[in-house]
């Protein structure tokens, strides 16, 4: 079952562009990539990757699909930034780094963290979160500072 | 009386800070689908605190971690409604099984197709994979081709039912991947099948 599943996510890798990390699955209201300095569209169904910057405004919310089946979505008022992916589907190793610098994002956890847990961490501008397998949401209020 | 002018000021900040119901920094894990609940190490410096039940939360102010605290769900369900709501679907399997030595669906395959199509309507730009198998009747390389032709037969099923070719990619594994182990011109219904990976 292990080598079938594997044929799979290679197939899911594959068909993604060499630089793809994952796929957008929902869009609604304001929404934008910050990529390479320049502000893109993110419409359902396009590709997202390192580096992005997922920007939303306050009627904006995104979900991403990324290689290892991780889902997180961002919900109004959000900027995460995707700083670190890289996901090996023959293996299941991998590594996810994202900065929620403010607003509100939720969390399933996908095969690189059944297979490592805390290979994949969540930075908020005060703390580390490493991810153990699990959904989970956190909030970030910048209003404060 | 400055020192109580200062103590009071601080305290003030201290409350401004401490993190009321919707400020600061907070998270909280979920129960999963299956009712599972992992957990999440949150760290600040050298402080360190485990969440691992449903609800469990902990408040992040400038003064450090607080310590956890479980909330109701409905609260939290409330507070991230939009954000929980954008979460895309979670990733799904089917099997589709066939009849001997054609790419023939079973009726039950039939059947279980219908559901695989109900789901990728429920699905904004769903990813589909094609995983097709062979018993171990007919030589490798006659497998080789059934397999890829099984998943061609489920391919055309789904572009008639509107999903987009691009959508979709198929592989033909022959009968290099059995479900049951068999010897060689044994046929074997459960090995005969098609993989299909949504997402």
């Amino acid at each position: 079952m292990r080598v079938i599943l594997c044929t799979a996510a290679l197939m899911f890798a594959l068909a993604a562009q060499a630089a793809d990390i994952g796929q957008i699955k929902s869009a609604a209201g304001t929404v934008h990539i910050e990529r390479d300095g320049k502000l893109i569209a993110a419409p359902v169904g396009s590709a997202v990757r390192q580096s992005d910057k997922l920007v939303t405004g306050a009627d904006g919310t995104i979900g991403v699909t990324f290689l290892d089946n991780s889902l997180v979505s961002a919900g109004p008022n959000s900027v995460l930034v995707l700083e670190r992916y890289s996901y090996d589907p023959t293996t299941a190793a991998g590594r996810f780094d994202a900065l929620l610098k403010k607003g509100t994002i939720a969390v399933v956890s996908g095969k690189m963290v059944k297979q490592t847990p805390e290979s994949m961490r969540i930075r908020t501008p005060s703390t580390v979160m490493g991810v153990r397998g699990t959904e989970f949401v956190v909030r970030v209020d910048d209003s404060g500072s | 009386m400055l020192g109580v002018a200062v103590f009071t000021a601080i305290t003030a900040v201290l409350i401004l800070f401490s993190g009321g119901p919707r400020t600061g920094e907070m998270v909280v894990v979920l129960p999963s689908a299956d009712g599972h609940v992992g957990s999440v190490v949150v760290r600040r410096g050298v402080g360190r605190v485990v969440l691992d039940r449903a609800y469990m939360a902990s408040r992040i102010s400038s003064s450090g971690i607080q310590s956890s605290e479980t909330l109701t769900e409905r609260s939290v369900l409330q507070e991230f409604r939009a954000t929980l709501a954008a979460l895309p679907k979670r990733p799904i399997t089917f099997v589709l099984y066939f009849i001997s030595a054609t790419d023939e669906l079973t009726d039950e395959a039939k059947l279980e197709l219908d559901k695989v199509i109900a789901e990728l309507r429920e699905r904004a730009a769903a990813d589909i994979v094609l995983v097709g198998h062979t018993d171990r009747v007919g030589s490798d390389e006659a497998n080789d081709v059934l397999s890829l032709m099984r998943c061609e037969r489920v391919k055309a099923d789904l572009e008639r039912q509107g999903v987009a070719a691009e959508r979709i990619r198929s592989v033909g594994r022959g009968e290099r991947e059995l479900v049951v182990e068999t010897a060689d011109e044994v046929e074997e219904p459960r090995n005969r099948r098609v993989e299909v990976f949504v997402r």
